[in-house]
Formats: C-alpha cells, sequence, structure tokens
C-alpha cells in the first residue's frame, strides 16, 4: 500500500497557526451572531455588552493579539487518514506547535502538570488534549480549539436512563445553563453530546462547540431540539455578562452517538462567546 | 457614566449604587486563585501578608503576555466566585474593592456590607478591550505564579459595573429576573 508521508514539521507549523489563529480571530459565525443579538438585544446595558465584546473582537483581530486572556487548553479533533504516514511522532509534532503557539504567540500558558497537589505551571501550554480518529484517505484534517476555563468549569455530564426521553435530555440541558448563570461568560454557545459512553459522551459534547453555530445537526429532529433548546435559554434572563437581558446563548449544537439499551447518557459542554475553533487539512 | 479615583474613599463607595457604570483611574492590585490561597494561608496563620491590602482594590485576572510595545496582555476578568473561599477574610482586613466577574456566595455579600465595600463587575471576554484602560503594571509578590503572581496596575477609565453595592443590591440577583420569561 502506498502512503502519503508528512513531515513532522508540515504538523507542527499547522497545529502553531490553527492555535495562534483560532485566539486572534474569532470565527465568522461567531460575530454574525453577535452583531446580531446586539441589534434584537432588549437591555441596554445587555446591548452595551455586547456592543463592547464585537468591539474587543475586533481589536484582537486588527493587533493580533488574543481576544480573551484565557487562551485554554489546547484541544484538537483530528481526522487521520489511514494512507497517511508522518516521518516523526504525531502527538510529539502536535505538541511543539502548541508549544510554538503559545509561546511565540503571546497567548497564556495555563496548564498545570498534576491537578490536585503540585500545580505547578508547564510553561508552555502542554499536554494537549488529543482526539484522534483514523479514517479512510490520504490526508490529516485537524480542528483545534483553546478552551477556557471558565466556562468548561460549568460543564456537566449525567447519565440518564431512557424512560426520561427528550423531555429528560432539555431538563438536564436546561438545569445545567441555569446553574451556570452569569458565570460562564454569556452568551454562551452549549455543545450538548446524547449517547455513547460517559467518555465518549463528553467527546460528543466538545465536538459540538467545535461545531459552526449556522450549522444544524441533520437530523431535523435534533435540529429541531437545537432551536427549542436555545429559544428556551434565551428566555431565562441572564443576559450579555450575565447583567440581565435576552441574549444568554448564541448557539446550542447537539451530536449523537448509538447508546447502550439501558442507557442515554447527556453531556453539557459550555463554551463562552469566545468560541474558538480553527480547521486545517494537510 | 460615573468616573471613580483609586484608592476608593467610604465616601465614594457610598455613592455608588448596583448596576451603575463607571470608570476607575488609579491603581489596583492583581489576585486570583493561587495568590488567594497563599495570603489566606497566612491570614490563618495570623501572619503578615507580603501586600498591604488595606483600602484597596483587587483585580480578579491573570493575564496573557504583553506584546513588544504593550503595557500588559490582554486581561480580562476571570470567574469571582473562585475566590468566595477567601474574600470575606480580606475584606475583614480592610480590602475595599473587588473587580471580577459573575456572581457571588451570599457570605461574600455579607462581608461586602459589613465592611462597606463593592463588587464591580467588569466584561468577561472583553480583555484586548480592557488592557487598553491598564497602563502600566510592576510586580508586587509571588513572581513564581507567573500570570497569577500579585502585580500593581495602573489604570485610566477601566470600564466596568457596580455588581454589588455596599448595601448589599446585587445585579446578578435583580437584572436577569426582569427579563425572565420563563
Amino acid at each position: 500500500m502506498d502512503y502519503r508521508i508528512i513531515k513532522a514539521e508540515t504538523i507542527t507549523d499547522t497545529v502553531k497557526k490553527l492555535f495562534t489563529d483560532c485566539n486572534y480571530f474569532i470565527g465568522d459565525d461567531i460575530m454574525s451572531a453577535l452583531k446580531s443579538a446586539r441589534d434584537n438585544e432588549e437591555s441596554e446595558v445587555g446591548k452595551n455588552v455586547l456592543s463592547q465584546i464585537i468591539e474587543n473582537d475586533e481589536i484582537a483581530k486588527a493587533e493580533q493579539i488574543p481576544l480573551c486572556q484565557d487562551t485554554g487548553m489546547a484541544v484538537l479533533f483530528v481526522e487521520y487518514g489511514d494512507k497517511v504516514s508522518v516521518d516523526g511522532d504525531f502527538e510529539d509534532a502536535v505538541r511543539e506547535g502548541v508549544r510554538r503557539a503559545y509561546i511565540d504567540g503571546y497567548l497564556r500558558k495555563s496548564v498545570v502538570d498534576d491537578p490536585v497537589f503540585d500545580r505547578l505551571n508547564t510553561k508552555d501550554n502542554t499536554p494537549a488534549i488529543i482526539h484522534t480518529k483514523i479514517v479512510a484517505g490520504d490526508k490529516i484534517k485537524i480542528t483545534a480549539g483553546g478552551k477556557g476555563f471558565g466556562s468548561e468549569n460549568m460543564s456537566a455530564i449525567k447519565m440518564i436512563t431512557p424512560s426520561y426521553g427528550v423531555e429528560g435530555v432539555k431538563d438536564f440541558v436546561l438545569d445545567t445553563v441555569r446553574k451556570a448563570g452569569p458565570n460562564p461568560c454569556p452568551p454562551i454557545v452549549v455543545g450538548v453530546g446524547i449517547g455513547a459512553t460517559f467518555e465518549r459522551c463528553a467527546q460528543l459534547a466538545k465536538k459540538a462547540t467545535f461545531r459552526e453555530i449556522n450549522t444544524s445537526n441533520p437530523d431535523p429532529r435534533y435540529a429541531e431540539l437545537e432551536q427549542e433548546l436555545l429559544t428556551k435559554i434565551n428566555l431565562m434572563g441572564f443576559g450579555p455578562a450575565g447583567l440581565g437581558g435576552n441574549t444568554t446563548a448564541i448557539g446550542v449544537n447537539i451530536e449523537t452517538s448509538p447508546t447502550h439499551i439501558a442507557g442515554m447518557p447527556v453531556a453539557v459542554n459550555i463554551c463562552c462567546h469566545a468560541a474558538r475553533h480553527k480547521t486545517a487539512e494537510i | 457614566m460615573k468616573r471613580i479615583t483609586l484608592p476608593l474613599t467610604d465616601e465614594q463607595i457610598s455613592s455608588l449604587k448596583a448596576g451603575d457604570s463607571v470608570l476607575l483611574s488609579g491603581t489596583m492590585i492583581t489576585g486570583r486563585d493561587a495568590a488567594h490561597k497563599r495570603l489566606f494561608e497566612l491570614i490563618e496563620k495570623g501572619e503578615e501578608l507580603p501586600v498591604d491590602i488595606k483600602d484597596e482594590t483587587i483585580y480578579y485576572v491573570g493575564p496573557a503576555p504583553a506584546k513588544p510595545g504593550y503595557a500588559v496582555g490582554p486581561a480580562g476578568p476571570t470567574s469571582s466566585y473562585r475566590m468566595d473561599k477567601y474574600a470575606p477574610a480580606l475584606l475583614d482586613l480592610g480590602l475595599k474593592g473587588m473587580v471580577g466577574k459573575g456572581a457571588r456566595s451570599p457570605e461574600v455579600v455579607g462581608a461586602i456590607v459589613r465592611n462597606h465595600a463593592v463588587y464591580f463587575a467588569a466584561i468577561g471576554g472583553a480583555a484586548a478591550l480592557i488592557a487598553k484602560s491598564i497602563k502600566k503594571t510592576e510586580p508586587i509578590c509571588y513572581e513564581d505564579l507567573g500570570t497569577e503572581s500579585v502585580r500593581r496596575y495602573y489604570v485610566e477609565d477601566f470600564p466596568c459595573i457596580v455588581a454589588v453595592d455596599s448595601e448589599g443590591n446585587n445585579v446578578y440577583e435583580t437584572e436577569p429576573q426582569k427579563y425572565n420569561k420563563e
């Protein structure tokens, strides 16, 4: 079988650019949603907050500086073609890209080595969280984002059982958003994972936050659920920055997976308005 | 829009009402999770703090590194609730102002009222914009904590909103209720 050879250096350069770009340049989908929210926001304070967020994101883009000081923990979803060979260690190449982005790109180093006892900063924002899936083909596709923890801390997972049905899903998503209240930097993007196992469900929720918010789940039933949840969240009143208003969320994305006959896990990954991700194909 | 010069005076604190938009000018100190943990441990042991917090305003921030030519990197507020465990002890020692984002615990609101202090909310995620109002920074202590070290910030027209005033009025309680249509 013929393999396409990709240089490790190309992986490193690509990953570096994905992380600097996602931290400097907010996606068009988010910017467009923020502008439309500003025009439709009922609260004057809320309108003002949204204007300042838009101005902030424009400054970051113009000056090529991070739009938020929390440039996040580096998360990557990799689709690794089965006819690709990297001339070196793939994860090392990714790690080096993250390191260079965070050091050369003036991004904040926010990772500590040990979660409980030492909590010493690793000083280069590694390790990264790498989700790799082997796919058919001779390309590598990487979607990367910096995930801030103000919103990550507001996320939750629940092993709901099937008898609760779609109402159980709705209740859990809405309860999680209600508990988060003003803390995760609203307006938020809500990533919902439904199905699979405990750990894969959480991963689906993260993946959902990495999907553009102007897209819908391809299954019309879930697309409708996304819209319904978005509408209901925006009736809660938290508003921009949690200071009151009708813009608490700008997007709800759902990703699903087959699951066990006894289960219906639901994970809710909350992301702030700085919902940063970029994609590259090598 | 009210213009406030730091350090805060009792008179200024009395004049600030929840919901007021304010521009802060003057000096504040910074500190977040790790610095609070260290300060709190010293307070518990009855030891002297490496920074005098009396009449100070503290900004919960861990900035990104400054690019050459910048006084500071992007520097928006971090979530305040993580400092709730420590804030009452600092307020009881004379801290007058806190700047962060998000709701505070009833214990913190109680300590704000008891000590005639104030809590300001800055806009989470507006880090590049907020950094424009920070003109100079210098180290105070805990430099080993990097972005979490305690520094002095010299600010001009730093934009924020009075979130909890000295009477305990709390915008995070009152404002969302006005727009709740559930």
